[in-house]
């Protein structure tokens, strides 16, 4: 039977096409005026969007006095990788050398706090998707809320604390700030992920005799595990890219996470712009890979209700 | 009991320090250590109102956020109708639509830094290039030019994430709609003006909502791009509290700032919960 059916595939191919085709014309007029049209406008978007990135990548393998040079040349006559390799080797400049911990620093400050918050934030997203309790709603917005405050509210204080209780300049003090500022960011986006999933699930789960605990690493959890994969994303992002709390934070190479190296550099050495563009480029390799893997997730995850900015 | 590690987590971080705030913002701290904190009542607060750069400062924020948000909005509903849209290689389109959106914000800065750099910028050498100017430009020179110039940077970074919260509300409206507007001999203009864009207002309320939380927060941006200069013409609202607090060491007169920020976010965020809860949030 099998055998029969994938030698006559065109059968099936016929019904499926003018089933898509109308569907098609009917949203958008169908024409190819039409198609030619979006995908010229696509083309010219994705080179206004490329161009300032393409160059920030040309700039980090020039010297850099083809990079000064007027007038410019785009494509560079020879291409020179020695800021990459310092960076990486740690060696060269202390510029190169920050650069090299900072991006240590940064893996573990986000690796850290994407561990708590996940982790406390898985629990608290299934008491908030299954559980009844009084004062759901209010717990949920005040979480929400908190989320959108804004760092330099916190600012103030938090240094305060910090320094009296010696966490200035230590990476266990990022994550403890980051943790709290990305946990009801978690608790959001996972509580929704959860709610999708049928009720009945769980019941059966219950019913088979797990335990609340069971029913969620059992059922719930491989059931949410795209969601999951999607939040871990974004805490990292979140963590990743955060500004505020790293620059008044750290002061040395000891804590010191990328955007605040980055920053250093974008405002102290500017003459060799080509080692900051290394160094961003470096530091936006793992958002970037994240984000591409996980891009169908980013419409669902906003949808759900995501509030980064 | 599920709740509590993430409660004290959370709010052991946030609701003391957000006290510590309120109640430092009524006292002159000008030191991490200091000797005399005397208490001031509302003087840090009539400061703030009576205090010409604070004004000054709300006004760039508005004026960044009012740019910034009306750029977003219009680019990125275009940019979501592209992604919507039938074109060749969308995956890859996609990719490339998420990568702005992925760049630190702090690599974002450096990068149109240098992009707009008055000796090497590639903004100057293309303009020079293509001879729409005669020489390079300190695009970053003054006031009024280097806070477009902030709006550009953010506009390229933010119009992608506008972009999706569009997709993911364009998504949402069945296409038998537009089908029975084409029976009735709408063009596919006329479709966008009457049925898509209505449609949308729920999402694009939360976009202007969002944005305008964000406006109030920005830093990074500033702080990378322009130091909040020149002649401080770049200074928005929480980078003018950084000032006042991490470098003139005014914690008190800081944390009122402080205050008056988190005032107008809650306000905000009143708005942007009451827009949630009416789009079918079941968990609202």
């Amino acid at each position: 039977m099998t055998a029969t059916t994938e030698n006559v595939p065109t059968p099936a191919a016929p019904a499926e096409t003018p089933r898509r085709a109308p569907k098609r014309r009917s949203v958008k007029g169908g024409s190819t005026r039409y198609h030619v049209f979006v995908n010229v406008m696509a083309l010219i978007v994705s080179l206004i969007i490329l161009a300032p990135f393409a160059w920030m990548v040309i700039a980090s393998v020039e010297s850099p006095a083809d990079l000064i040079r007027v007038p410019y040349h785009w494509i560079p006559a020879h291409l020179d990788f020695s800021r990459y390799r310092d960076i990486i080797e740690g060696k060269g400049t202390d510029v190169a050398r920050a650069f090299r911990s900072s991006v240590l620093n940064s893996i573990i400050v986000a690796a850290g706090t994407v561990i708590v918050a996940i982790t406390v934030g898985i629990f608290g997203a299934y008491a908030f998707a299954m559980l009844k309790f009084r004062f759901r709603r209010a717990t949920l917005v005040i979480f929400l809320v908190t989320y959108m405050l804004p760092p330099i509210a916190l600012l103030i204080p938090l240094y305060l604390i910090m320094s009296s209780l010696g966490l200035l300049d230590s990476k266990l003090g990022l994550v403890i700030i980051y943790s709290s500022y990305v946990t009801p960011f978690v608790l959001w986006i996972l509580s929704n992920y959860f709610l999708t999933i049928p009720r009945e699930l769980e019941e059966a789960a219950r019913v088979d005799g797990c335990s609340r605990m069971g029913a969620l690493f059992r059922v719930m959890l491989p059931v949410a595990r795209p969601g999951l994969f999607a939040t871990i994303m974004f805490a990292f992002l979140l963590s990743w890219d955060e500004f505020l709390y790293a620059l008044i934070f750290t002061s040395t190479p000891n804590a010191e996470t990328i955007p605040v190296a980055i920053a250093n550099f974008a405002g102290r050495y500017s003459t060799d712009f080509g080692l900051v563009a290394a160094g961003g480029l470096i530091a936006s390799v793992p958002p970037v890979l994240l984000a591409i893997a996980f891009q169908r997730f980013i419409v669902d995850g906003l949808s759900a209700g995501a509030v980064k900015g | 009991m599920l709740l509590l590690p993430s409660a004290v987590i959370v709010f052991g971080v946030i609701f003391y320090p957000v006290l510590r705030t309120l109640i430092i913002s009524f006292f002159e701290v000008n030191s991490a250590v200091p000797i005399t904190t005397p208490f001031v009542g509302v003087r840090n607060y009539s400061d703030i109102f009576g205090n010409a750069d604070f004004w000054s400062s709300i006004g760039r924020t508005l004026y960044f956020t009012i740019g910034s948000t009306v750029l977003e909005l219009v680019l990125g509903m275009g940019l979501a109708l592209l992604l919507n849209a039938p074109i060749k290689l969308r995956w890859l389109f996609r990719a490339i639509v998420v990568l702005p959106w992925a760049l630190p914000t702090v690599v974002n800065g450096a990068m149109w830094k240098g992009v707009f750099n008055a000796q090497y910028g590639s903004l100057n050498a293309l303009l020079t290039q293509l001879h729409l100017i005669h020489a390079y430009k300190l695009w970053l020179g003054t006031p009024h030019s280097a806070m477009n110039s902030l709006i550009i940077a953010d506009v390229w970074k933010t119009t992608p994430l506008v972009a999706f919260f569009l997709l993911a509300g364009l998504q949402g409206i069945p296409s038998e709609i537009y089908e029975s507007v084409r029976v009735d001999g709408a063009g596919s203009v006329r479709a966008f003006f009457s049925i898509t864009l209505p449609l949308l207002i729920p999402s694009i309320s939360i976009v202007l909502i969002l944005r305008t939380i964000d406006a109030f927060k920005v830093f990074d941006l500033v702080y990378v791009l322009t130091g909040g200069g020149p002649a401080d013409g770049t200074q928005t609202i929480a980078y003018f509290t950084y000032v006042q607090a991490f470098s003139d060491q005014r914690f008190g007169y800081g944390s009122a700032l402080a205050t008056v920020i988190v005032a107008c976010i809650l306000v905000l965020s009143a708005i942007y919960l009451r827009l949630l809860r009416r789009d079918e949030m079941s968990l609202l």
